[in-house]
């Protein structure tokens, strides 16, 4: 027997205590959608897990009423410190469950137990508690005295970290005052739900989270919904591109996450086992389901060989498979859509000319999955170098000198994170210094705390998610001289109260406003 | 990052092995120039890698097969001023039979004494004394002025060849930690050799050595890494964590650490050394993760007694109590578990 074919230690399932139906949470209550409901399946068996239900416009509608009047009624005119609690409370609510969040996660999204359990829901947690320690301290959220909060906010976040992205959208929203309405991914709705329970639970008034589920056009119905304050979306960028075309010319604020194509430099003198570890947790974390994953890795070219050779060595110990059990590192591809994805530009990789090589491993019958894979003599001009894969695929380029990889870094139309491995302080400094990406990790990738920005660059999108910097996005200043006159009317309910009327009033109305500084 | 030399089997002295690696006598600024110019630890990084490996979850049939091969590793170790001829004859007698209710259980490999109660330790196993390989048990003398390294060379090397003499198939010497922490890695060097050399018995056949780096001393990683390196180029053959009297002692990431290095050299020449955590392993729990980080960095082919030990005493009786839980389906409780 070999002792790394670890006896099976799976996590169980029977903490969950699942619906067969889920509706919609708008208002404080789950009620039916009125589109036609969709099946949200576990992507480690294609099993069934539940029927979701989908929100057409009329839903749409009512959820954001329902952010609309808890917004006039009750949030924006509760004391910060009041608002706090809640979040507080959510906060615990989250470790209390925390088991149960993380089996749901894992079975939904198809990632391993070890990572919903260690990183997803304790992230989760800690954002909650890090925002509800904000709620009470606004004045100092960098807009000076008395910022406001913007309204009604409408969110969109993706699959990849479904629980995750959720806390990342509705903490900062909540602190700050804002009521939300928020979309998950069509094939990860499942944490949600349960945290619209958790919602519940916590005895939040009604109507200040709202969560509605649906594809993409439900998400695109939501954001332009013109009672809608703010939108944030996490997700691809070309859908973000859309979703900017469609709110421009209105005074919606907007903040988007989108894609990556990270650059990961090693240089000749990197503590070398950790930057192996940090190759793999660049790009194998999560599948490589991650838009700041270190996709592309920048090895100096005199140790690129010894690199790669480390790099398979290390990558012939992980352990694909179901993805609760305890000991698997690699779980399933979340969506067949995505694995085909990941295969088309894995087969242009090879077509163009790079090396492929795959970790020999089994792959589970039913279900979606793709063995980690790196492709070696891959140039700057290939596409497996240039595009979003988005799966456990990692492009291996070379540099010469330090300004060669800042150059090459920077070369692509994304800027959202980067990494550098090198024992050498100052050069860590410099090089940071001249890239341009939102994160840049130096001798470790992949690493969140809520008290740290985050956000891209360039194609990768604008505004920023965590820490002060993250309040910023769902916050305006104070008007200058106006106390709490205005206090609790976002702009979209100034819109809709004068739906009819003309523009010329509204500009009016503004004016007026706009003279009382 | 050291260029991967081959040094060919033809190279039978440490002595050789090293000048071929080396490119140059073991001096003070060829070793350093050497062992500074391996790569870096990122304490983090690494302590981060041993946290991931001590989440792995060892259950059913690769938890009783891991309970037993930990038994078959230990050193079981008994090393105070208190120590007599009827504390080891106690010892050994644990280390025959470590559960007496149960005949399946596998026999240690190794009982580790003070050099002067080598001739008690031989004498008590009798039979049962002889190679891990073959079911036997091996005898263990620390030596050189154990714990501190204090002494003069002669004496260090009396020490160690009054041990062999008696019997020892292992010592297990410590380095000088104040020669290394000043630079004198040349020193180290010299005094490795010479205690290997006085491991060697008139028949020509040589005990075991062990180097203990004392990395409670050592405080940083990049210190561990280099004293590994120097240590096997030295030419010992076991490179181990702590003598127990140091807090603190054996830890996950400095073992992951010393494995890295052992792997390294394997790639690199072909000879496998063995590595051995010692101090403060006390629970199966521990001693598990252990395993398991051995497993995934140096290979399974180190999890076998002339490559890995745990040097121990209370270690043995928690695996036995978990060995009695698997087997019996129920804990039982420390009075059902023997005291050496």
């Amino acid at each position: 027997m070999s002792f790394l074919e670890y006896a099976p230690a799976p996590e169980s399932r029977a903490i969950l205590s699942l619906r067969d139906t889920y509706g919609l949470f708008i208002d404080g209550e789950f009620v039916d959608g009125r589109g036609t409901p969709f099946q949200t399946i576990s992507p480690a068996s294609e099993e069934h897990i539940a029927t979701i239900a989908n929100a057409n416009a009329a839903d749409v509608d009512a959820a954001v009423a329902a952010a609309r009047r808890a917004y006039d009624r009750t949030w924006s005119k509760m004391s910060g410190r009041d608002r706090g609690k809640y979040l507080f409370r959510i906060a615990r609510l989250v470790q209390e469950r925390s088991r149960e969040l993380a089996v749901a996660e894992s079975l939904d999204n198809g990632k391993p137990i070890k990572e919903s359990r260690d990183v997803d829901v304790p992230l989760v947690a800690a954002w909650f508690f890090y925002y509800a320690g904000w709620a009470d301290k606004l004045d100092y959220a960098g807009l000076g005295a008395d910022p406001r909060s913007l309204g009604v906010a409408a969110q969109v976040i993706p699959w990849n970290f479904p629980l995750l992205m959720l806390a990342w959208k509705i903490a900062p929203a909540l602190a700050a005052g804002n009521t939300v309405v928020l979309k998950p991914a069509e094939t990860t709705p499942l944490t949600a739900l349960i945290f619209a329970e958790i919602i519940q639970q916590a005895d939040l008034p009604p109507g200040v989270v709202n969560i509605i589920t649906g594809a993409g056009d439900t998400g695109a119905t939501l954001v332009a919904h013109e009672g809608v304050d703010k939108v944030a979306f996490t997700g691809s960028t070309a859908v973000g591109r859309a979703i900017a075309k469609q709110i421009a010319g209105t005074d919606k604020k907007a903040t988007l996450e989108l894609g990556g194509k990270a650059a990961n430099i090693v240089f000749d003198d990197a503590p070398i086992d950790q930057a192996i570890e940090g190759i793999v947790n660049g790009i194998f974390f999560n599948q490589g389901h991650v838009c700041c994953a270190g996709s592309r890795l920048l090895v100096q070219e005199n140790i690129h060989d010894e690199v790669v050779e480390r790099l398979k060595l290390r990558l012939s110990t992980l352990r694909l498979g179901d993805p609760l059990d305890k000991n698997t590192d690699i779980g399933a591809i979340n969506s067949k859509e995505q694995l085909e994805r990941i295969r088309m530009l894995s087969d242009v990789g090879v077509e163009e000319g790079a090396e492929r090589w795959s970790v020999p491993c089994e792959i589970p019958e039913n279900g979606f999955w793709y063995a980690p894979t790196i492709f070696t003599n891959v140039q700057t001009s290939s596409r497996i170098a240039r595009e979003e894969i988005f799966g456990p695929v990692l492009s291996v380029l070379t540099f010469r000198t330090p300004a060669e990889a800042i150059a090459k870094a920077n070369n692509t139309p994304y800027g959202l994170s980067a990494g550098i491995w090198t024992d050498k302080g100052s050069r860590i400094l410099a090089v940071a210094d001249k890239l341009r990406a939102g994160v840049v990790w130096a001798n470790t990738f992949n690493r969140f705390d809520p008290s740290s920005p985050f956000g891209g660059y360039k194609e990768s999108g604008y505004g920023r998610e965590g820490g002060r910097h993250g309040l910023a996005a769902y916050l305006s200043p104070a008007p200058i001289g106006q106390a709490a006159l205005s206090a609790g009317r976002g702009g979209a309910q100034r819109r809709l109260e004068t739906k009819e009327a003309t523009p010329t009033r509204r500009v009016t109305k503004r004016a007026t406003k706009g003279s009382k500084k | 990052m050291p260029a991967p030399t081959s040094a060919g089997t033809s190279l039978v002295t440490a002595r050789e092995r090293a000048l071929a690696v080396l490119g140059g006598e073991p001096d003070d600024a060829t070793l350093r120039r050497y062992l500074h110019g391996i790569a870096g630890v990122d304490a983090v990084g690494l302590e981060q890698r041993a946290a991931g490996l001590a989440t792995r979850s060892i259950k059913t049939s690769s938890k009783m097969w891991a309970l037993d091969k930990i038994i078959s590793l230990i050193d079981l170790t008994t090393l105070e001023g208190a120590d007599t001829p009827g504390k080891v004859r106690s010892l050994v007698a644990k280390a025959v039979n470590p559960d007496p209710t149960d005949a399946t259980v596998p026999r240690v490999a190794a009982v580790c004494v003070y050099g002067d109660l080598v001739p008690d330790a031989v004498d008590a196993l009798g039979g049962a004394h002889g190679d891990p390989d073959d079911g036997l048990i091996s005898v263990a003398a620390v030596a050189t002025a154990f714990p501190s390294g204090r002494s003069s060379l002669d004496i260090k090397l009396a020490d160690t060849a009054d041990a062999v003499a008696a019997g020892a198939d292992e010592i297990d010497m410590v380095i000088d930690r104040g020669a290394f922490l000043a630079g004198r890695y040349g020193l180290v060097f010299d005094q490795i050799a010479a205690v290997k050399e006085a491991c060697r018995r008139p028949d020509g056949t040589s005990a075991s050595l062990k180097v203990i780096l004392e990395t409670g001393e050592l405080v940083t990683y990049d210190n561990v890494r280099r004293a590994s390196w120097l240590s096997i180029l030295a030419g010992g053959d076991f490179i181990k964590t702590s003598t127990g009297k140091v807090q603190p002692a054996a830890t996950l990431p400095v073992t992951l650490l010393m494995l890295e290095v052992v792997r390294d050299w394997h790639l690199m020449t072909g000879h496998r050394i063995g590595v051995k955590p010692a101090g403060g392993i006390r629970a199966s729990k521990d001693a598990i993760r252990y395993l398991v980080t051995v497993a995934e960095t140096a290979g399974e082919q180190w999890l076998q007694p002339h490559l890995f030990r745990f040097g121990a005493s209370s270690l043995l009786n928690d695996v036995l109590l978990q060995r009695q839980k698997m087997t019996t389906g129920h804990y039982s409780g420390a009075d059902y578990v023997t005291i050496d």
